[in-house]
């Protein structure tokens, strides 16, 4: 029996499909670990090998790793949320109220959108500190430490964004506060020191370009969920792309030596 | 107290809820092991040229973890529902009006500040200071392992605005801020009629100027004054430390200026809750 199996497993991994998809055979050699990872888009931006501490989970707290975790869930749940929702004031909060009550998991599915946007906020927050309490920022890292600041803005600019798409009291309210912050930006805000009062007005200033509007309206609405959906995502992703590279090319994960 | 009890099984305060945990979780996790260090040297080189594939060693540990952080979320997901309130209202403001939790600290600097310093300048040099960090740290110890012997200044300035004035001012303004944003502790009853009497005066007023041309002057006076002393003083005492011969005099301006700056909130938050200061300097263009 156990030959029989053996024999068919050796016969599908040596058909020409499985070999035109899967490259490397399946020995236990270095050589076969290493073209795992190299042969692998998924994969290969890891090394072929890396030191063991490295894989301390003491001394890494995995936090960078459930920080993308939580990109990836927030991305796959996202597309998914938008099958069902329209950024328009007349129907958004309608929309919410269906996938809460209509459509089957709906609830479960925007449950998890939410609650990985908070665990990306809690876990880019530890990461951030991780790498600061074990000086990984110093030579030759600086600049890294540089994107990964503008990723954890990132980070909170997207949940941000995504906060006021329910479209309810509490999305409408705390968008209301966090974007009345910018009426007072120095020149550039109406309400700033230094701004020309005859030229920067409420209809002209940093806010309205925010909102789209001197209140959060219809068109806030459809400012922030093409934020939230597209342009930030997609910057989020190039910088994401940027800072894993970077991981590598300064030269792995930080170490004392 | 039921008030309380409701605020903290509000489902968006979930994540704070737990970050009262994580946070003291990882401080000793990372204390543990700087002690480790400062007591027994940096780990040898020997075991850390010690190199593992990472097919399957790694991958394995991050498919581990990735499994159990998806555990984690899905019951919490199942568990607790994403919160949803009535529609949206233009004409019904709710008090207290709150921004997202992870901004609340920067929203509990507006009872501090201005909004153009607490919700702009602030922000702005918070986002400068952390990018500027590699760069004005020359310090080369402490790169890849934990330790408080070799950096302790750094550690220090960075502990205390990440967890005092990051998460504790975020968990007050979730917990204990209430209707007017007056503090109300976890027994209170949240009244919205609550009076607060704003018995606030200037610092030059505490002074005792009256006149508004010397209270501008004075006032310039204090906040230049500020920036300016200590930075002196100390680089008079320490011109010719081999210290800040390495740090160069661009570098020690930027590091002074930025943690004078951080200083300067819990510095007008000790003015503000002890002495009923409200502005320290009262110009016509702006107030700090």
């Amino acid at each position: 029996m156990n030959e029989e199996r053996k024999g068919l497993i050796d016969k599908i991994t040596n058909s020409d499909i499985w070999k035109s998809i899967f490259r490397h055979g399946y020995e236990k050699t270095g050589r076969r670990y290493t073209l795992q990872v190299l042969q692998n888009v998924w994969l290969h931006l890891h090394p072929p090998r890396i030191s063991r501490h490295a894989l301390n989970f003491r001394f890494t707290w995995c936090m960078g790793g459930i920080t993308f975790l939580m990109f990836l869930v927030t991305a796959v749940t996202g597309v998914l949320l938008m099958f069902y929702y329209r950024p328009v004031a007349e129907y958004a909060f309608r929309d919410v109220q269906a996938l809460e009550f209509d459509i089957p998991f709906g609830m479960l599915l925007r449950n998890m959108h939410r609650w990985a946007a908070h665990g990306m906020v809690i876990s880019v927050m530890l990461h951030m500190f991780r790498v600061f309490l074990t000086g990984s920022y110093k030579k030759p890292r600086e600049f890294n430490w540089a994107v990964g600041v503008i990723l954890l803005l990132i980070t909170f600019f997207l949940s941000f964004t995504g906060y006021l798409l329910p479209w309810d009291q509490l999305a409408y309210w705390a968008v209301t506060v966090g974007t009345n912050m910018a009426r007072a930006t120095p020149v550039l805000g109406h309400e700033g020191p230094f701004a020309p009062a005859d030229i920067i007005t409420q209809s002209n200033d940093v806010r309205f370009a925010l909102l789209g509007g001197t209140i959060v309206g219809p068109s806030t609405l459809l400012r922030f969920y093409i934020l939230h959906c597209i342009a930030v995502p997609l910057v989020a992703s190039l910088l994401m792309a940027l800072h894993f590279w970077r991981v590598r090319k300064d030269g792995g994960i930080s170490g004392p030596l | 107290m039921d008030n309380f009890l409701l605020l903290i099984t509000k489902p968006d305060n979930v994540p704070i809820l737990a970050m009262l945990f994580l946070i003291p979780f990882f401080i000793w996790l990372a204390y543990k092991q700087a002690r480790q260090t400062d007591l027994t040297g940096v780990p040898s080189d020997a075991a850390l040229n010690d190199k593992v594939y990472v097919w399957p060693y790694l991958c394995r540990n991050e498919f581990i973890c990735a499994i159990i952080i998806m555990l984690i979320l899905g019951v919490w997901s199942i568990m607790i529902d994403a919160p949803l309130e009535e529609m949206s209202d233009p004409a019904k403001t709710p008090n207290p009006s709150k921004a997202p939790w992870y901004f609340l600290a920067l929203q509990e600097m507006l009872v501090y500040f201005d909004p153009w310093i607490a919700g702009v300048v602030l922000p702005g040099l918070i986002i400068v200071g952390l990018i500027a960090i590699p760069y004005i740290d020359i310090n080369p110890k402490g790169k890849g392992y934990y330790t408080i012997k070799e950096r302790p200044f750094a550690l220090a300035v960075f502990s205390f605005g990440f967890i005092v004035l990051w998460i504790v001012l975020m968990i007050v303004g979730t917990f204990l801020r209430g209707p007017g944003w007056n503090i109300f502790m976890p027994w209170e009853y949240w009244d919205p009629h609550k009076l607060v009497p704003l018995t606030n005066v200037n610092l030059s007023y505490l002074f005792g100027i009256r006149d508004d041309m010397t209270a501008n002057f004075f006032g310039f006076a204090v906040v230049a004054g500020y920036f300016a002393l200590g930075p002196i003083f100390y680089f008079w005492k320490l011109k010719s430390s081999k210290f800040l011969q390495e740090l160069g005099l661009v570098r020690y301006v930027i590091v002074s200026s930025l943690f004078l700056c951080m200083m300067a909130l819990p510095i007008k938050m000790i003015l503000r809750l002890a002495m009923n200061v409200k502005y320290v300097w009262v110009s016509p263009w702006f107030n700090i």
